[in-house]
């Protein structure tokens, strides 16, 4: 039979089914529901409103390097992207800024109290099997507290062992080769240790010397060629490894996993390309290493999910340029983290949860006068949702105490904040087929460690950075056996408000910069989504995902500012993205092509700070081979179809087109 | 087949939206009327301003102002020499005009960009790293630089002046002096460099380099206050050198250096009690501003005023009297017309957003203010 077009069936069904039937299961008859938690741990059916989500075999076809790259395939998603394999890789999500998005890998949330950054772009999309981004928090109760948090957030699920097909080994081999001197291999292996255990280890390599050409071309308004110029990105390279080893075991009504996680990297930063200067000589060093342990159990109508995570994070940072000052610091974080949530079934209608997370977080530096700060964080949170057949709907407050501790400074007051969130979805038909839904949340992000402490530039008097988001939308989802097997679409009208903005100011001197609570953003937007599959003959599929987003982000700090109501940098009013796969019998055939419009680098929007438009068209072929038992697949990439030259970030220019051969053996 | 409706369909829109993207254009000079009444009689044509723009910006940009025609020319470089790969570079730091050349020191471009100083069109460039600023001498031009050769300790290379000989454009010499230098000025046949020691902090350097011009050797280090940045000669041959303190416990002085009846040395006199940060001398006075970050109100104090060069005291608590300061964010470049004392200082803002420059005149009212690039902050005049 043919293996990947049932595959793309299984993954349809699985976006569809969940919605179309969430709401039978909630039946007044409780062991009903128990069953249904032992079965799907990440219960998707509860959420008020659901995310968008990328996964399995259309994931792997995506054209993407690393997780960030996939995201762009979301609608409300700006990437900053500075370009290359290495290339740091970020997401803003509908404008709020990157430290408003929580990401989370494997049900805990990934953190980065120095920066409050998240570099997607280290985390390679190998061993990814599904990546969700909810607007707002997963509008689902029974979750860590810190899940209330965040303005956004991104969940990543890793593959997890199914041995339904009554084997008790697994492995998949897997190298990926290409442009920019990249040699990519990783390993899965998985185990069933026993009835009730299995076992799982990955392991990858990435190597590349980010070398790529690179063209700024420039005509006078006559149209005469004024310059044109081809070079090559230097200082890009990158060497990272990544380890990962989970076991994940079955309760009595319930389930419990452990992952141990390493990330090592050398990269070189290849910094801005401006006048006179094609090379820099920053590096980075990085080693992301954590451990997490996780159990839920369901005792009656009552569930408790409880994480324990402790990680470490060490970073490197050496400026070796001759021309420049020497740097090199070394950074290390720790984090401690533990939670606790717990979800009682009051009847057929009505649940309620309380969670509560403590964190701990200290940042080391060798650096003169470094504050060595050190942060104790408890979250608790409150939540309930009720659901019937026309409604669903929940309500959630989260209170945050942040307490920080400074060496040989006084530290900032104790700050506590209590953001609330209402979620709520109507069914009008009775059915889940078409749904209008609503929320209103309001979240903050506490001042990192750089924004407070870092060398004189932080200011410790920084207040946290508020936002308040509104949305109201609605999905129409719907899947058949017929010719149109299914369809989905969405659509959202938003209102944020981010107050309170974290933002660089000047000190008076040359490069001297402070931080400063000092900026009010008004984001209204649209995000529009549809997705359909047809079947036009057996054998054949055909899906198409298209996506668009508007957003006017305007800065409404001060009336005396020249940019005034002018769009905030690097917010494109229009952008969008459209997918067509195709699969016929072994073939599988993808495109995707990805529009960001024009965008201004800077706050005022003036000709000098206007960026073009800028799309790429990506093509990807594969073809799937069964030997027996072993499944193979090869695939050629082509990305960058027509090789344009583009920049995301201002003088940090991207590749034209590149090429990229995947390789994969399943057993 | 309705998919080929749809692959038509979805062809159909990429073709629409690509049609978006156009040819980058070489950025454009933007020209502003400036109500400023020619003057026949002056010797000034008129005057250029670098804007340093922002690190990895690539916005150094230079903007020029005409007194004959009264057009103020914005973004000036790019349109004169559209050939020149990323444009006039990347922070600019300092400008002056030697003959009939124009020399813009862009920092991080590590160059010093030559120009011809009637038409701006470039006729060369100087690879210096990390250059600072510049000045002229008997045919020569110097600029100095944070890094030296590395000699001696690599983690901390000493700063260097650079000699370049203004007909060839080729450096014919250079001397080590102390650690990241910045202004210099000669007196008598000796150079004067303020050595900062920035990238050494909390070890700031507080020495005034001495260089004796006729062997180029660097003859002396003075002892005059951390961090020194600006240095300035007077009419009475007396330097006025500022310190930019260490940001926190030690504030910003400024410091005046002559030579004592009967001998060649420069020893420090005095120590005027006032910050700062900026100063342009014409005649016997000398205007200042500074700009200091006070962490207790978590704002910049600004401050203005002007000294007697002959006195060595504060004449004057604000140069502007008709209350535009309360406009100006961050003063960032000061100069004073030679001729009719006009008094030019620009608005930084928020180093990311276009500056303003303001021309008041001598008594302090505000003439006119124009946009600029970002960071405006370098101005030189240019003779007819």
């Amino acid at each position: 039979m043919n293996l990947s077009l049932h595959k793309s069936l299984l993954l349809i069904l699985s976006i569809i089914v969940p919605c179309s039937q969430a709401w039978a299961d909630i039946k007044p008859d409780t062991t009903n529901v128990l069953t249904e938690i032992v079965v799907t741990a990440h219960r998707p059916e509860v959420e008020v409103i659901p995310a968008q989500r990328l996964s399995g075999d259309e994931l792997q076809r995506l054209n993407s390097n690393s997780v960030a790259d996939a995201l762009r395939y979301f609608s409300g998603v700006q990437v900053k992207d500075y370009g290359g394999v290495g290339g740091i890789k970020t997401v803003n999500i509908r404008s709020m800024g990157t430290n408003h998005t929580g990401v989370v890998y494997d049900g805990v949330e990934l953190g980065n109290a120095q920066n409050g950054q998240i570099d997607l772009g280290q985390f390679s999309l190998d061993n990814i099997e599904a990546i969700s981004l909810y607007n707002g928090q997963k509008s689902e109760i029974l979750q860590p507290a810190r899940d209330f948090g965040s303005a956004a957030s991104i969940y990543l699920r890793t593959r997890k062992p199914d041995f339904s097909d009554g084997a008790s080994f697994h492995t998949r081999l897997n190298v990926r080769f290409g442009s920019f001197d990249l040699l990519n291999p990783s390993g899965l292996i998985e185990l069933k240790l026993s009835e009730k255990i299995t076992a799982s280890l990955s392991a990858e390599y990435l190597t590349s010397t980010g070398k790529y050409k690179f063209r700024y071309r420039r005509v006078n308004p006559a149209g005469e060629l004024a310059y044109d110029t081809v070079a090559v990105r230097e200082n890009g390279d990158i060497n990272a490894t990544r380890l990962e080893c989970n076991l994940n075991g079955q309760l009595n009504n319930g389930e419990w996993n452990f992952k141990a996680y390493n990330y090592n990297s050398e990269r070189g930063v290849p910094g801005a390309i401006v006048n006179n200067v094609w090379r820099r000589g920053e590096r980075i060093w990085d080693t992301n290493s954590f451990v997490q342990g996780g159990i839920t159990k369901t005792i009656g109508r009552f569930s408790t999910l409880n994480n324990i995570k402790y990680s470490f994070y060490r970073t490197h940072y050496v400026n070796n340029d001759d021309k420049q000052i020497k740097v090199d610091n070394l950074y290390r974080q720790r984090e401690i983290y533990l939670s606790s949530a717990n979800e009682y079934i009051v009847n057929s209608w009505w649940r309620i949860a309380a969670s509560y997370d403590f964190m701990w977080n200290t940042l080391s530096a060798d650096m003169y006068d470094f504050a060595k700060p050190t942060r104790y964080t408890n979250m608790a949170a409150l939540a309930t949702s009720v659901s019937s057949r026309y409604i669903k709907a929940q309500a959630s407050a989260l209170l945050t105490s942040v307490h920080d501790r400074l060496v040989g400074q006084q530290a900032p007051k104790d700050k506590a904040v209590i953001t609330p969130a209402i979620y709520m979805a109507l069914y009008p038909l009775g059915t889940h087929d078409l749904s209008l839904r609503a929320f209103y949340k309001r979240s903050f992000r506490m001042p990192t460690f750089n924004d407070l402490y870092y060398a004189d530039m932080g200011n410790s008097k920084l207040n946290p950075e508020h936002v308040t988001q509104y949305n109201a939308g609605l999905l129409f989802s719907r899947s058949s056996r017929g010719f149109l097997s299914s369809v989905r679409i969405s659509g959202d009208v938003y209102y944020n408000k981010v107050k309170d903005k974290i933002v660089a100011y000047p000190k008076g001197q040359q490069f001297r910069w402070t931080m400063l609570n000092l900026g009010l953003v008004d984001i209204r937007g649209i995000d529009l989504s549809a997705l359909a599959t047809v079947n036009p003959i057996t054998s054949l599929t055909l899906s198409l995902r298209l996506q668009y987003t508007f957003q006017r982000a305007i800065d409404v700090t001060n009336p005396s500012d020249n940019y005034y109501r002018d769009q905030i940098p690097y917010i494109p009013r229009h952008s969008g993205s459209a997918v067509l796969g195709m699969t016929w019998r072994m073939w599988n055939l993808n495109y995707s092509f990805i529009y960001v419009g024009e965008r201004y680098n800077q706050q005022e929007n003036i000709r000098y700070n206007y960026t073009q438009p800028w799309y790429t068209s990506d093509i990807s072929v594969s073809r799937d081979f069964k030997f027996s038992n072993v499944r193979c697949r090869a695939m050629i990439e082509i990305n960058n179809l027509l090789s344009q030259d583009y920049d995301v970030i201002l003088n940090y220019p991207m590749p034209k087109r590149n090429y990229r051969v995947t390789l994969t053996v399943e057993l | 087949m309705k998919q080929h409706i749809i692959f038509l369909y979805f062809l159909s829109l990429l073709l629409a939206i690509t049609s978006c993207r156009e040819d980058e254009l070489v950025v454009p000079t933007e020209y502003d009327i400036i109500p400023e009444k020619p003057d026949s009689d002056s010797q000034i044509r008129g005057f250029y301003l670098v804007n340093e723009g922002n690190m990895g910006s690539n916005k150094c940009t230079l903007d020029y102002f005409d007194y004959m025609t009264g057009l103020y020319a914005r973004n000036f470089y790019a349109e004169r020499n559209p050939d020149v790969i990323k444009e006039l570079g990347d922070v600019g730091n300092d400008i002056g005009i030697y003959g009939s050349k124009l020399y813009v020191v862009v920092n991080c471009s590590h160059k010093v960009e030559v120009m011809d100083a009637h038409t701006g069109i470039r006729c060369g460039q100087i690879d210096i790293p990390n250059c600072r600023y510049i000045r002229f001498y008997r045919g020569k031009a110097y600029i100095s630089s944070y890094v030296g050769p590395v000699l001696i300790d690599p983690d901390a290379p000493k700063g260097a002046v650079y000699q370049v000989d203004t007909l060839s454009l080729a450096v014919t010499a250079k001397v080590t002096v102390g650690y990241q230098p910045e202004e210099m000025e000669i007196v008598d046949d000796y150079m004067y460099v303020a050595n900062s020691g920035g990238y050494r902090a909390p070890n700031y350097d507080n020495t005034v380099s001495v260089i004796q011009m006729i062997d180029f050797k660097q003859v002396q280090q003075i002892p005059v206050g951390i961090n020194l940045h600006r240095i300035k000669k007077d009419s009475d041959s007396k330097l006025w050198i500022t310190s930019r303190g260490d940001y926190q416990s030690i504030p910003s002085r400024l410091f005046v250096m002559s030579k004592k009846p009967g001998y060649n040395k420069m020893v420090v006199t005095d120590t005027i009690n006032v910050a700062c940060s900026n100063l342009a001398i014409r005649g016997d006075s000398l205007y200042y501003y500074a700009t200091e970050w006070n962490n207790y109100t978590g704002s910049n104090t600004i401050s203005y005023g002007i000294i007697d060069t002959r006195t060595k005291k504060v004449v004057s608590t604000n140069f502007i009297t008709d209350g535009t300061e309360k406009e100006i964010t961050i003063p960032y470049g000061i100069a004073i017309h030679p001729e009719n004392g006009d008094i030019f200082i620009t608005d930084a803002k928020n180093y990311v957003s276009s500056g303003t420059l303001y021309c008041f005149t001598s008594d302090g009212r505000k003439k006119w203010s124009v946009r600029t690039g970002d960071i405006p902050a370098h101005l030189t005049f240019l003779p007819k």
